[in-house]
């Protein structure tokens, strides 16, 4: 117990005195996951709006594989990558293997199925309650969905949020990927992992307060920013 | 592409076997407003939504000046019209896109609209926060943005307080003035007698009268029509059986 309570002590004296370790260590997470999410997005909320704005034959098809994608664990995502930007795989003349773009790639992977899923389902719930009137309206396929989206942006500010948090919270594919290399390739997540295999509690803990508290104020700002605007445009 | 005569064809709905509307042949023509009256489970909505192509028959054909494909100059207003979330600009904003012409053509258009439904000085606030019926006009402007050819108005005053319906009938009959056929569907007799020049009741899902509205009320000449009037109508102003 005390030894637990140490750990905590010293910890927070880390977080307080803001370690150039640690320091760099988020930073690297932070652009990391960050980019996760841009490139996600990028590619999760338009398919998941163009599957929530249309019907099509073979469409239940597609959403059930996105939901499946949801499932898929983290660790089998960084062994696809591996495997596709190892020197012998197809991407390997990238040379993104253990190297901070591999991650992005990776957590790319991770990101955009759940935004596309969160984004579908947002989408399709605003068609069904709007489709009549904009069908009598007279918007085309890209009006429409631009409707759609302004309809349901508030919703799809809480879709970004889940894609980073899932980001950043992952450890599987970026270890695989990355390699936990020391100032190169070495996140929060990563770095838990194997300072709590060394004992080095110490560390482990602090990272794990920071990623806490990043993860919890997007939360924060994201919900807030949510609340605010959906009360200026709802009343 | 011109909306006018709308030609619905020996139609039933929403099938065959168990329809709602059963047979109907009916044609849109001319100018005025014309009432669709009947019981609640006639048919009224049914056959708006079919004029505005929303639904397909699943007999029988629904054809624009001959075409099979609903025209863009036709509008439809739901009796609980929905909108974005967004302000009340925004939605006429978004109403506007599809529509020819130049944008500060059409900012100016949005604007004199606002005006004439009196939602001008609310442009701005959110179009959720309105009142039954402010949504109810911003409906109606939404639709009269695009100057249709024919309109279609679901019970466009329903569960509204007499003052918000005296101000939706005024903008019905300002939209009749400038030139808009109108088709609406009303359980009221009275709004029926005041908006309407022509009314189509139906009952068992067909058309069993379409008469001049005064003709309606003075001699109805279906048997379903006169119990119907006999059953709206308060007890001092019952019509001789």
């Amino acid at each position: 117990m005390n030894h637990a309570l140490e750990a905590l002590s010293q910890a927070l004296t880390l977080v307080v005195r803001w370690d150039e370790t640690l320091a760099s260590i988020v930073r690297l997470s932070l652009e990391v996951s960050g980019s996760a999410l841009f490139f996600g997005a990028l590619l999760g909320l338009p398919l998941g709006a163009v599957l929530g704005a249309t019907q099509f034959r073979g469409r239940g098809l597609v959403v059930a594989l996105l939901q499946s994608l949801l499932g898929v664990p983290s660790v089998v995502v960084g062994v696809v990558v591996f495997l596709l930007l190892s020197r012998a795989g197809p991407l390997g003349f990238l040379g993104w293997l253990y190297d901070p773009a591999g991650m992005v790639v990776a957590q790319t992977l991770l990101v955009a199925p759940l935004v596309a899923a969160i984004t579908r389902q947002v989408v399709e719930g605003a068609r069904e309650r709007l489709a009549e009137e904009l069908t009598m309206m007279r918007l085309g396929f890209a009006e429409r969905l631009f409707a759609l989206i302004y309809d349901c942006r508030f919703s799809l500010l809480l879709a970004l949020f889940s894609g980073f948090a899932r980001a950043a919270s992952e450890v599987g594919a970026v270890m695989i990927v990355g390699g936990n290399i020391e100032g190169m390739t070495r996140v929060m997540t990563t770095a838990i992992a194997l300072e709590t295999a060394k004992g080095d509690l110490t560390l482990a803990l602090a990272l794990g307060i920071v990623l806490v508290g990043i993860v919890a104020t997007i939360h924060m700002v994201t919900s807030g920013l949510e609340a605010l605007a959906r009360r200026r445009a709802e009343g | 592409m011109a909306v006018l005569p709308v030609d619905v064809q020996g139609v039933s709905w929403p099938s065959e076997a168990q329809p709602v509307l059963r047979n109907l042949t009916w044609r849109i023509a001319g100018d005025g407003i014309t009432a669709i009256l009947g019981e609640n489970g006639a048919g009224k909505s049914s056959l708006l939504r079919l004029v505005a192509g929303l639904i397909r028959p699943a007999v029988g054909t629904v054809t624009w000046r001959g075409a099979t494909t609903p025209p863009a100059a036709i509008r439809w207003v739901a009796q609980q019209p929905q909108f974005l979330r967004a302000s009340v600009a925004t939605n006429l904003w978004f109403a506007a896109l599809p529509l020819p012409g130049r944008w500060s053509a059409k900012r100016k258009r949005i604007s004199a609209v606002l005006e004439r439904v009196g939602l001008a000085e609310r442009a701005n606030e959110p179009a959720l926060r309105l009142s039954g019926g402010e949504r109810q006009r911003l409906a109606l402007a939404r639709a009269w943005l695009a100057q249709p050819e024919l309109l279609l108005l679901d019970e466009p005053t329903a569960n509204l307080d007499p003052g918000a319906t005296a101000a939706v009938e005024r903008l019905i009959q300002e939209m009749r003035s400038s030139g808009i056929r109108i088709v609406m569907t009303t359980h009221h007799l009275a709004q029926a007698a005041r908006l309407s020049d022509e009314v189509v009741f139906l009952a068992d899902g067909e058309i069993s009268e379409q008469t001049p509205t005064r003709q309606f009320f003075a001699a109805p000449k279906s048997v379903a029509a006169r119990r119907f009037i006999r059953s709206e109508t308060p007890w001092w102003f019952r019509l001789p059986e």
